[in-house]
């Protein structure tokens, strides 16, 4: 058996209500957990795309490449390892107003971290931080000694390096 | 669903004229050849029903006594036909009894068309009398399904469910249609669904690996082939015989494939799996060249996949490009329909015969003779076999007969010992095990095929388990014939408890019914036979009667089914006692 590693699942659909049952019931029909999971429009009008971050064995990985594929409204589904995508997540920490103003510190990290603060009032402020998981892993890790009032994370969305033709499979129709 | 997103190719219009989307299904199902249909009424399809008391010359509407009843005739109906099956529920319960023979046409690849009704579109997400969310339940055990809320996408709905439920690996499509769509008024038009953009039914065989499998065959020196339900899928029976012959390649089944070659062929070494032949399951870690044609390697059929085949090349033919390496890893895969496939294979194939490999096959069946088949279909002791049962029905029915089976050791015994002369005649339920499949999908099959004599063979288990379908029989005058083999034991699970759960028959004893008075209390003609001497004669009667009739035959109590892979054990450790 291979070992277990992270993967990020693109997939190319019809925009159908239903659907994100049927491919989220493939993951968990084999007690795969899901890790992020994003759906948007992408650059090919009417048609979704979908980003889903997993951690299992290349062997599985294919097989379940196989049944996304299978589903009649699928167009095409690709599975990347980390070094073949361009990815970002995104995060937004809302942090007492009080530190923003009496912690040096944290006005340091806000700077050198590229985070925007896209939000500020007199009880919280709110910070955006867009990277890789390390990098908001790391933010993480540095704001949390002022005090997290909420944190939430986006899904993965990610782009490969080498080209997907979807266009063109979409032609041949 | 919003009409742009979603591309589909179609065929010829017919007629644009304002009427109801119940109306509009019945011109639906007669544009798409539809003529009879199974079901079950309700309020959240009595539009539909209406509708069908109108067009009642036209589509024949077959009440089952119970939805899954129903599902099951449909899939008979299909099996047989090659068609597509079509089954009609109200909303709620009568929706949730179709889930069993949904997931079985599923797992079985059996084409359906299933259509629910649905509280009306205001009401949808309110806990509403008989509200449930069909779409939800049935998403795991269908090809494709949809809700429709608005009359206007009957149509083109029903089109694409039907292109989806019979093309490329065909399976179960559920269509859910709310009673405001049923009621509402629109111009119609129907045009046949032929392509969808984002759905590649038939992969195109790869010309190259044709050329490359037909190599590594020519080159074997011990290939088998083992078949399964792609060939009758594909209708592929010709081709398939045709290919068998000219290469000299011994030849086995899947339980789902039997049949597609008759079991007389001089090439047709047997069943495979669990309870299957000694030659073909002990010869599978033997063969140098696994040709696998329209099967998926159940584990039923493999056993342990560690010990599988691992001396093998395996060639894989299948038109599901998720079956290939999902359980045993193909050296070649040949994607595509069956009937290309091998229509493209057979030139470049050798005319050989392999007649110290097939010596091979021969020994195995000797001592599998001596040990087991003997003693099933020519017993010696008192107590009445399942094998002889099914040998008496074969020298009445010259391997004639379509035989449907239930699911135990009836089914085991019926698959390993019918005789088939003619393809899709073994009609049972392999990859769900469904207990009381049999005697609804005999109705549909005997509907399908009325020229053909249709004999459900069903355990006492499995018939108490949709038996009130004795009243769609008897309401729709179904001669079919009925044998239930009554050995007072949920039978199969009694095997196992006994060789492994020491003997410990927990809830597998059966207390039984009078079984001639239920059928005669349907007004079907029925007769018990309790020993040997009166076994040929009642299977005569059986088959001379002109209206449906009921078989019990009382056999013995703890017969076990040999020979027998024990579940998780390699293919080669099968046991013949
Ligand atoms: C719906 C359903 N429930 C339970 C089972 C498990 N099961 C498999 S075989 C069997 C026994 C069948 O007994 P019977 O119908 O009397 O046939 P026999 O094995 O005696 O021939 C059971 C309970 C099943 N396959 N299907």
């Amino acid at each position: 058996m291979c070992e277990n590693k992270v993967y990020t699942v693109s997939i190319y659909t019809e925009n159908n209500i239903g659907l994100l049952n049927r491919i989220s019931a493939i993951f968990q029909r084999r007690h795969i957990n899901i890790e992020s999971i994003n759906t948007s429009s992408s650059e090919i009008d009417h048609i979704s795309k979908w980003t889903i971050v997993v951690e299992l064995s290349e062997d599985r990985m294919k097989k379940i490449i196989g049944q996304i594929e299978k589903q009649v409204e699928v167009i095409k589904a690709y599975y990347h390892k980390e070094d073949e995508i361009i990815y970002q997540e995104s995060c937004l920490f809302k942090i007492k107003s009080e530190f923003l103003f009496e912690e040096r510190q944290i006005q340091n990290i806000i700077k050198d971290s590229n985070a925007k603060i896209v939000h500020v009032n007199r009880e919280f402020f709110v910070l955006e931080k867009s990277g890789r998981t390390e990098d908001i892993e790391l933010f993480h890790r540095e704001l949390k000694a002022f005090g997290i009032m909420q944190f939430t994370r986006s899904g993965r969305i990610a782009v490969t390096k080498d080209e997907m033709k979807i266009s063109e499979m979409l032609k041949v129709f | 669903m919003e009409e742009s997103y979603t591309l589909e190719k179609k065929e010829k219009t017919i007629t644009k004229e304002s009427i109801s989307g119940s109306e509009a299904l019945m011109k639906c199902l007669m544009a798409e050849g539809v003529e009879t249909l199974y079901g079950y009424p309700g309020g959240a399809i009595m539009p539909v029903y209406d509708q069908l008391y109108k067009y009642q010359d036209r589509i024949h509407h077959v009440m089952a006594r119970h939805e899954q009843g129903a599902t099951h005739a449909a899939q008979g109906y299909s099996r047989i036909s090659g068609k597509v099956g079509v089954v009609i529920a109200t909303s709620g319960p009568g929706a949730t009894n179709l889930v069993t023979g949904i997931a079985d046409a599923q797992i079985d690849s059996t084409p359906l068309v299933c259509i629910t009704g649905q509280v009306s579109s205001h009401l949808l997400g309110s806990d509403a009398f008989q509200e449930t969310d069909i779409i939800g339940i049935s998403t795991s055990v269908t090809k494709w399904n949809h809700q429709i809320t608005k009359a206007e996408d009957i149509p083109k709905v029903l089109a694409k469910a039907f292109f989806i439920a019979k093309s490329g690996r065909p399976g179960p499509v559920l269509i859910d249609i709310t009673k405001d769509a049923q009621f509402e008024e629109f111009d119609f038009s129907y045009q046949k669904c032929i392509g969808i953009r984002s759905y590649k039914p038939v992969p195109i065989v790869n010309k190259k690996q044709i050329e490359a499998a037909a190599a590594l065959i020519n080159s074997a020196k011990q290939p088998l082939i083992v078949w399964g339900q792609g060939i009758i899928l594909s209708e592929a029976e010709d081709i398939f015989k045709a290919l068998v012959e000219k290469s000299g390649i011994p030849a086995a089944w899947t339980i789902l494939g039997a049949s597609a070659l008759p079991t007389s062929h001089s090439l047709n070494v047997g069943m495979v799996g669990m309870h299957g032949n000694y030659g073909p399951n002990m010869l599978t870690n033997e063969c140098d060249v696994l040709i696998a044609i329209g099967m998926r390697f159940d584990d039923r059929v493999t056993g342990n996949l560690d010990s599988y085949a691992k001396q093998a090349k395996v060639i894989h033919f299948e038109i599901d490009p998720a079956e290939i390496d999902k359980n045993v890893t193909a050296d070649i895969a040949i994607l595509g329909d069956a009937k290309d496939s091998l229509t493209q294979l057979l030139p470049y194939l050798e005319e050989k015969t392999y007649s110290d490999w097939h010596q091979k096959f021969k020994d195995l069946y000797a001592i599998e003779y001596d040990k087991v088949i003997k003693n099933d279909i020519h017993p010696t002791k008192e107590g009445l076999t399942m094998g002889e049962v099914i040998h008496q029905i074969n020298l009445q029915t010259k391997g004639n007969a379509a035989i449907v089976s239930d699911v135990g050791q009836h089914q085991m015994i019926a698959c390993r010992y019918s005789n088939f002369n003619i393809t899709k005649s073994n009609i049972t339920s392999g990859g769900l095990g469904t207990m009381g499949f049999a005697l609804p999908a005999a109705i549909g099959a005997k509907m399908a095929a009325p020229e053909r004599d249709v004999i459900a063979i069903i355990g006492d288990g499995g018939y108490q388990m949709t038996i009130q379908e004795l009243g769609t029989v008897f309401q729709q005058r179904i001669p079919l014939k009925i044998v239930v083999l009554n050995n007072e034991f949920l039978g199969m699970v009694r095997q196992w408890q006994q060789l492994f759960f020491d003997k410990r028959y927990a809830s597998t004893e059966m207390t039984n019914p009078d079984f001639v008075a239920i059928a005669k209390g349907y007004y079907i003609d029925a007769q018990k036979v309790t020993k040997r001497s009166e076994l040929k004669l009642a299977v005569q009667e059986m088959m001379a009667s002109v209206g449906p009739y009921f078989l019990e035959v009382c056999v013995e109590k703890e017969g076990n089914v040999f020979p027998m892979i024990p579940s998780g054990a390699s293919v080669s450790e099968i046991r013949l006692e």
